[in-house]
């Protein structure tokens, strides 16, 4: 019907011969702004997210007009008093440290969500499940001083002699790092502190496997393990490389803790027991010192930059992914 | 009559719920025994005792015993994988494994290394899929992800991949009734031509397919089995007045 055919009426000439009130009364009204409101709160994070990078964009442009960004990203010199900003040994620290993390974080998470999915009793995972995820919420400064205290001398005293000893003609099992502070133990507490997160999302994507499948299995006489290698993780995998990437992408960005055990040296590593100097520290220790320096600034927000999106790429595909699998279960 | 499974004083219980009071039955070798009731009077609960599917659930518990040829297969010792073996089942619906269509046939062989080398694997694959009426529709495409087929072609893999861990027994837990009536009509089918060479437990609650399965029936309500007996007596004759009741489709 048309709308404007409808005339002005009196609250009380509305009611009129009618049972239902007409529909815009303030209450009704009231109910549509609250909608749009959440609406536009909503917004906000993503628009956020996408200002964020459009500014870092931004403030890095003045070094892509210097140098190429190709050169940037390659260069291995980061020699910021002599206008020398190479990149390399920063996100190829980014990525032995995270590499290093979640190498070590894998096996035993998946263990674990194995564990938690297939063979625990009710009882049992209502008691680890939230002990885990305890796990999540320790503060990162906590597992940096941890790292310290507890992981840096071990390395230094024990596993990277060890590994010098027997392994020593791997090239990446070469120790030339007097101290401590090095990738693996970085990686070591990388390790730890995304642990909760993969093996929570893996022991969802493992949750998704229908009892019906593994029954079928069972039915013929598989033992469980069986079940498990034969059926589960095959049919799981791609949920649970998705998991394992989302937590990786927790280890690129994690800040504090590494920084704390990672050594801090701008070079380029060849060795879990080399110093590594991952992007977020790189910003982390520098932004806001020495600003006067040409270009620092720009160099700086540039790695943020390049962090940023080497993040949100592998947390799109990944979240992607998990979403295909885990359906309406992800939220 | 020549018992082939044995089950005296069971009691099942999901957690202090109990679900199957003091059965004591006999299921005769090589025929069918069609298990019916209403549903929640335990059918289902008492046919997974027969392959200890069971244990699966968390909180059951179980007393009495279960024997198969005399041998109890609760007793602690028992592997039960071996006990899965010989005592297959056919789901409700299909649960093809995520494998193409031979690797599903081949599953439990494999498992359970049943013969020496490919070929006589892949002999063994067309055999049972032969039995199981499926080899002709699929011989072209043997190495295609079983969940390509159709639902009803899916349940026929699924009795394949059942028989060729060479069982004794076969269970069938409602095996139709995710079927559409040419596809139920395939495997009740299969089943009965089976039934010479296994002895075969169906649960079902319709019961028109229990009259044209059933060589021997037991009745049950509220966990406890009610009436047992040769198909005829019970359909035609049934001692009990709850048997009779279900029978002329008071519930």
């Amino acid at each position: 019907m048309d709308r404007q055919a409808i005339p002005v009426l009196t609250e009380s000439q509305k009611m009129e011969g009618r049972k239902f009130r007409p529909s815009l009364t303030s209450r009704r009204k009231q109910d549509q702004t609250a909608g749009r409101v959440l609406f536009a709160v909503t917004l906000l994070p993503i628009a956020l997210v996408t200002l964020i990078t459009i500014g870092l964009a931004a403030r890095f442009w003045p070094i892509l007009k210097v140098y190429s960004f190709w050169d940037l990203v390659s260069g291995t010199v980061w020699k910021p008093q002599d206008g020398l900003f190479g990149f390399w040994p920063f996100i190829s620290g980014t990525f032995w440290v995270t590499i290093v993390g979640a190498g070590l974080a894998i096996p035993p998470c998946i263990l674990t969500a194995l564990y938690l999915s297939e063979y625990a009793r009710q009882s049992t995972r209502a008691i680890m499940k939230p002990l885990l995820d305890l796990l999540a919420a320790i503060p990162s400064v906590v597992y940096g001083v941890w790292g310290v205290i507890a992981i840096v001398p071990l390395v230094e005293k024990n596993i990277a002699p060890f590994f010098e000893k027997y392994l020593g003609f791997v090239p990446i099992f070469v120790s030339k790092n007097p101290t401590g502070y090095s990738i693996l133990s970085g990686g070591i507490v990388l390790a730890v502190m995304i642990a909760p997160f993969i093996i929570a999302v893996t022991y969802e994507v493992l949750m998704t496997v229908s009892e019906g499948l593994r029954q079928a299995s069972l039915a013929v006489g598989a033992t469980q393990w069986q079940t498990i290698r034969s059926i589960i993780l095959k049919q799981t995998m791609p949920g649970i490389i998705a998991a394992v990437v989302l937590g990786a992408t927790r280890a690129l960005g994690e800040t504090m803790a590494v920084l704390m055990v990672v050594g801090n040296v701008p070079q380029v590593p060849r060795s879990i027991f080399d110093t590594a100097y991952p992007l977020p520290a790189l910003i982390a220790n520098n932004y806001g010192e020495m600003m006067s320096i040409p270009l620092y600034d720009a160099a700086l927000l540039g790695a943020a930059f390049i962090l940023l999106v080497i993040i949100l790429i592998f947390n799109i595909a990944s979240t992607l992914v998990l979403q295909r699998m885990l359906g309406k279960r992800w939220v | 009559m020549d018992a082939h499974i044995q089950i005296k004083n069971l009691n099942a219980y999901y957690d202090d719920i109990q679900a199957l009071k003091d059965v004591n039955i006999e299921l005769p070798r090589k025929q069918i025994t069609v298990i019916m009731g209403p549903s929640g009077c335990g059918k289902t609960t008492l046919l997974k005792t027969f392959n200890r599917f069971l244990e699966l659930t968390d909180k059951t518990s179980i007393t009495g015993e279960v024997l198969i040829d005399g041998q109890n297969i609760y007793e602690r010792d028992i592997d039960v994988t071996e006990v899965r073996k010989r005592v297959g089942l056919l789901a409700q619906r299909p649960f093809p494994l995520p494998m193409s269509i031979y690797e599903n046939v081949a599953y439990g062989m494999h498992i359970h290394r049943m013969k020496n080398n490919r070929n006589e694997y892949r002999k063994a694959v067309r055999h049972y899929l032969e039995v199981a009426g499926l080899y002709d529709e699929v011989k072209t495409r043997l190495t295609n992800p079983a969940t390509s087929l159709s639902i009803g072609q899916q349940q026929r893999l699924c009795l394949a991949r059942g028989l060729a861990v060479e069982p004794e027994i076969i269970l069938g837990d409602e095996p139709t009734s995710a079927l559409d009536p040419v596809s139920s009509q395939h495997i009740e089918g299969r089943l009965l031509g089976l039934k010479e060479q296994y002895t075969i437990v169906i649960v079902t609650h319709t019961l028109r397919q229990a009259k044209r399965l059933a060589d021997y029936v037991i009745y049950m309500y509220m966990g406890e089995v009610v009436e047992s007996g040769p198909a005829k007596e019970v359909f035609n004759n049934p001692k009990q007045e709850r048997t009779r009741a279900y029978l002329e489709g008071q519930f």
